[in-house]
């Protein structure tokens, strides 16, 4: 997948997980709790669903790597090569 | 007695298969409207079963009901609906001093099914299994997540008791408001059943799973050709407080909860038990300090099978058969069993006969069982009896594993 391919999926996660939010302003380099009402619930949610619908694990220990949705691309992209 | 252990109805939320508001249940109910359609089960094909039409996310966001569950979006859309008809100010009331007191005939159930059916298509990894199961299945969820809902921090909690789920809410409210543990309550019943095959394949397995090439048709309590239970979701969630605050606030009153009965058969899992039916009527009779001729509506369980409605119809007739003006009818033919709701919705269905005097009529009794014979039973149209005789309501919802309730409700 490209970088934009993957971009792409993880908005599909994002608004199937919060799906009151208003995901087409985001800002790709900004914190995505700071930006939607996200918990640590959702977070479990989005990475649920990357397993679900895409096979990728994420450990807990890179939790930390979903932060922004820039963060998300450069993390999940060589993993769903 | 003091207006402190007076309890009433001054608010009602609802949503059955043919109506969710007061108003438009009443009005199906009058007209003999069923809400009975024809959908698909999981696994099973097409029967008839009983949906909610209503707004999930008018009271809350997608998200908490993307979390939560259909027994619970029952209950948070029953219990905003009923702060709103109240009238009272509820931002202004110590929300800790607020009771949620639900009756669930079971729960987790759809949940459960879903993730396994999930497990399945997945290779049987349960890597996939949500960490959502344990807060939607653990049985306070209904309850819990009206509390969350409405931020209230007050006592929740669920009340298991089959299909008698309904009136065992209300009684738990308003034994909790004489108790003095809460100021206001927010009690009834929630089922999310029909959005289960379990229940279905259950009850097929038993020979009481209600079918009809109409499916309006298919749930015929009293009627000699019934062949079983059509299933069906909903709520009915009531504010009950004592009479002395509801006076002071100048609220709208439904009824005053004169007394109830509660017992158990204590002799079979699913068969009822007409006499123990009969201690129960008579328990809810007394701890009211009314006689039997003071009742006008007797509100049946009766859900459609043989051995329940002919053994109910025994108790009724036992108790009030010489009673000249008590009329009897039922409420299952319009909605199917809505299992922990049942109990609620069907008085609910009832409440405005002390204002407009119409008893409304049981329905699809096209041959009537003689065994369900009785005097006064209203059946397939409506009955206009004037306001000024209808005083007092019973309601009886009785489950499995021999649970009877009987709730009575008098005109104020």
């Amino acid at each position: 997948m490209t970088n934009e391919e993957v971009k792409k999926v993880v908005l599909d996660i994002i608004e199937d997980v919060a799906p009151d939010e208003d995901i087409t302003t985001l800002i790709a380099e900004e914190s995505l709790r700071d930006q939607l009402d996200l918990d640590s619930m959702d977070f479990l949610d989005i990475v649920m669903e990357l397993r679900k619908r895409h096979k990728v694990e994420v450990p807990s220990e890179d939790y930390p790597q979903l932060a922004t949705l820039a963060s998300c691309v450069s993390y999940l992209t060589p993993k769903m090569q | 007695m003091s207006e402190d252990k007076r309890i009433v109805i001054t608010g009602i939320g609802l949503t059955a298969p043919n109506g969710s508001t007061l108003k438009e249940f009443r009005h199906n109910l009058i007209e003999g409207k069923s809400g009975i359609t024809l959908e698909e089960i999981r696994y099973m094909g097409k029967h008839p079963a009983g949906l909610c039409e209503f707004d999930e996310v008018k009271y809350q966001k997608k998200k908490t009901r993307r979390r939560g569950t259909r027994a619970g979006s029952i209950a948070i859309f029953c219990a905003n609906e009923a702060l709103v008809d109240s009238g009272i100010n509820f931002e202004e009331i110590d929300k800790s001093r607020v009771g949620t007191y639900l009756g669930i005939t079971e729960h987790g159930n759809v949940e459960t099914e879903e993730e396994i059916f999930l497990l399945h298509e997945n290779n049987l990894d349960t890597t996939l299994w949500s960490h959502h199961h344990n807060p939607r299945t653990v049985s306070n969820s209904p309850a819990g997540e009206v509390n969350l809902n409405l931020k209230i921090t007050g006592p929740h909690y669920t009340i298991g008791s089959a299909c008698a789920g309904g009136n065992m809410g209300v009684i738990q409210g308003v034994q909790q408001l004489i108790l003095d543990e809460v100021d206001f309550v927010l009690a009834g019943g929630v089922s999310e059943s029909a959005q289960t095959f379990g229940i279905f394949a259950a009850f097929a397995a038993q020979g009481a799973l209600g079918s009809h090439e109409d499916p309006t048709k298919a749930s015929r309590p009293l009627d000699i050709d019934r062949n079983g239970i059509v299933i069906s979701e909903g709520g009915c969630i009531y504010t009950l407080e004592r009479m002395s605050s509801a006076k002071a606030r100048g609220a709208k009153i439904y009824g005053e909860v004169l007394g109830y009965g509660v017992n158990t058969d204590a002799t079979d899992f699913v068969l009822p038990n007409t006499e123990r039916q009969i201690q129960c009527i008579n328990k809810a009779l007394s701890k009211a300090k009314i006689t039997k001729e003071d009742v006008n509506i007797v509100n049946m369980h009766a859900t459609g099978t043989k051995a329940g409605d002919i053994n109910e119809v025994a108790a009724v007739k036992a108790v009030f058969n010489d009673c000249t003006s008590t009329h009897v009818n039922f409420s299952k033919g319009h909605i199917g069993h809505a299992m922990g709701a049942a109990g609620a919705l069907e008085l609910a269905g009832n409440l405005l006969s002390f204002e407009d005097g119409i008893v409304h009529p049981g329905i699809n009794v096209d041959n009537l069982d003689p065994d369900c014979a009785m005097k006064n039973l209203v059946i397939n149209e409506a009955k206009n009896v004037g306001s000024e005789n209808i005083n007092i309501i019973l309601n009886n919802s009785f489950g499995m594993l021999g649970i009877n309730s009987s709730v009575i409700i008098k005109k104020v």
